[in-house]
């Protein structure tokens, strides 16, 4: 067992993901506590790899990997991870590495944290803190045995660490990726002609606490009033109430306007990543512990309806 | 066609969320089908009802009260219900992925579905440890699902709206994000009639195994920042909002 740290890189369209150099810039400090060394890596062609502050970068540029194919990705990590057993392997708990860090976990037989939003080596012990729960509470588990994987939330270290200019070496798959169960088709591209949610200066946010698509029409008046446009958090457009081009967080967009005014918002990990730089943050919820009262500017604990309507009379 | 749909049993996140000997204080509070659950059952109902077949929801019933999902999930359409009477509320993904694997294994499915995650994940999502438990591939994140002749159809989304399409021969894991329609509502007598007259199969669980994460503290984050809270009644907070908003050049 070594004392390296290995991070799954991802890369869209020639370009790596953010959470990419917060994985590697920490995999540094981490492998230093370990006596190892930090391994960046990057799978498929289309993209230039010597782009990681790592100690190694590892690229595997094979066309079967140009595109996310969460089979082939799986195949090859395995056996790279038993080829070289690595004290630590990291994934972003993205819609990339959520495929891949528990289904590695399985097959490799060790322990396996997600939400990670801290990892540390205390007195040579790996500890990790999880944010669970929809962000409601925080878990520091010490995961047993030689080897472990942590899929961390995005935004959680500095990208600034991960930017460097390691060499890549470039390494044939240690499988043969003929034969996947698994066939990567296309993108699909979001269709155009709704509005773009990243370019408003003022968003009127809506949560399940919105309670139904009949009562969307309410939070289009405010906005209206507001100079706003309606976005909403994830279960709102996973129920129809509004389509994806207006969903606000990981799976959806990234949002920074001047003003983010919350209906009925809890403020879970996933959609504070899509919204917390905000300018202003206010949020409407009934629940006093709700989450998003810790990241909000201003907020009331009070019924969405009330308010809407108290404030549709003043303006 | 047979769809397994493995469903996962949860803390509800709405309410208070004690906490006790470094986890959860399981015996103070209410547990709920994992929203996501929802999603990936009306995913399965949708594929059999255009391609045939049957599909049966599986779950580890962790503290007895699975029963109420499970009859909901047959209203809705599923026609065979699980249990794995654990009674272990603690048991954490690792644990139920690998009992609902021995149980899945004995099945034969054309295809699994799960939640793509659920709140209390801290060791991983039970879909792509099933997967990993039965030598299957697993994807995650899916949006619609199709089959024909022995593949399926999947869409799997990614950030700012992009969607990725793949084909997939079954079987195989998939994790659902949302089925490409809104999880169908069952009405409460359909529920109740079909509580008194269905059966739920109970299997006892095999040996399982933890996922080897050791609990040094749990505990609310430590807050950094808090908003201004805003007290009054409605109208008080709207005029308050108004005022806020004109002092920052916002109306």
């Amino acid at each position: 067992m070594s004392g390296d740290v290995m991070v799954i890189t991802e890369h869209m369209e020639g370009k790596f993901s953010d959470v990419s150099f917060e994985l590697v810039g920490k995999a540094r400090e981490l492998a230093e506590a370990f006596g190892g060394e930090s391994i960046a890596l990057v799978l498929g062609e289309g993209v230039d790899a010597s782009v990681f502050a790592s100690h190694a970068t590892l690229h595997m540029a094979d066309a079967a990997l140009n595109h996310f194919n969460p089979e082939a990705y799986a195949r090859v990590i395995e056996a790279l991870v038993k080829e070289r057993s690595p004290r630590l392997v990291m994934f972003g708990w993205t819609v990339i590495g959520m495929d891949l860090a528990a289904w590695l976990s399985g097959r490799m037989g060790v322990p396996c944290v997600a939400y990670a939003k801290d990892v540390r080596v205390e007195n040579g012990a790996l500890v990790v803190s999880s944010q669970a729960y929809g962000g409601k509470l925080i878990a520091e588990v010490s995961p047993e045995g030689e080897m472990a994987i942590v899929a961390c939330l995005a935004g959680s270290f500095p990208a600034e660490a991960g930017h460097g200019s390691t060499q890549a070496t470039v390494i044939p798959s240690p499988v043969d990726l003929g034969g996947l169960k698994m066939k990567f088709l296309e993108v699909i591209k979001p269709e155009a002609g709704d509005v773009d949610i990243t370019t408003q200066t003022r968003l009127v946010a809506v949560g399940r606490g919105i309670g139904g698509k009949e009562n969307i029409e309410l939070a289009e008046e405010l906005a209206e009033k507001l100079g706003a446009v309606v976005c909403a958090s994830r279960p709102v457009v996973d129920a129809g109430w509004l389509p994806r081009t207006r969903q606000v967080g990981k799976s959806g967009l990234k949002v920074k306007p001047k003003l983010y005014f919350m209906l009925g918002i809890s403020g879970a990990p996933e959609h504070l990543e899509g919204m917390k730089d905000a300018e202003l943050i206010i949020a409407i919820n009934t629940d006093k512990k709700a989450p998003i009262f810790n990241v909000a500017h201003y907020g009331a604990v009070a019924d969405l309806f009330e308010v809407t309507e108290a404030m549709l009379e003043l303006l | 066609m047979h769809i397994v749909v493995a469903i996962k049993h949860i803390p509800s996140i709405a309410d208070e969320l004690p906490v006790r000997h470094n986890n959860i204080d399981f015996d103070s509070v209410d547990f709920v089908l994992n929203e996501w659950d929802e999603h990936s059952i009306e995913q399965a109902v949708l594929i059999k009802e255009a391609v045939g077949g049957t599909v049966t929801v599986i779950g580890v019933d962790v503290i007895g009260e699975l029963d109420n999902a499970l009859h909901l999930a047959l209203a809705k359409g599923a026609d065979r219900a699980v249990k794995i009477a654990a009674e272990e509320p603690g048991a954490d993904s690792h644990q139920q992925a690998k009992w609902l694997a021995e149980a899945i294994q004995n099945m034969s499915p054309d295809l699994i579905l799960s939640g793509v995650q659920a709140s209390n994940d801290l060791d991983g999502q039970l879909g792509p440890l099933i997967a990993a438990y039965l030598d299957l591939p697993y994807i995650g994140g899916t949006s619609a699902i199709e089959v024909t002749n022995g593949k399926a159809m999947v869409l799997k989304e990614f950030p700012g709206g992009i969607g990725m399409r793949y084909e997939i021969a079954l079987p195989f894991v998939a994790g659902v994000q949302a089925a490409p329609k809104p999880p169908r509502y069952a009405p409460v007598s359909k529920v109740r009639q079909i509580a008194q007259t269905a059966k739920v199969e109970t299997i006892e669980p095999g040996e399982g195994e933890s996922g080897g994460l050791r609990f040094l503290k749990m505990a609310p984050p430590v807050v950094t920042g808090h908003a201004e809270m805003i007290q009054g009644t409605a109208k008080e907070i709207a005029a308050r909002i108004v005022e806020l908003l004109k002092s920052r050049g916002l109306l």
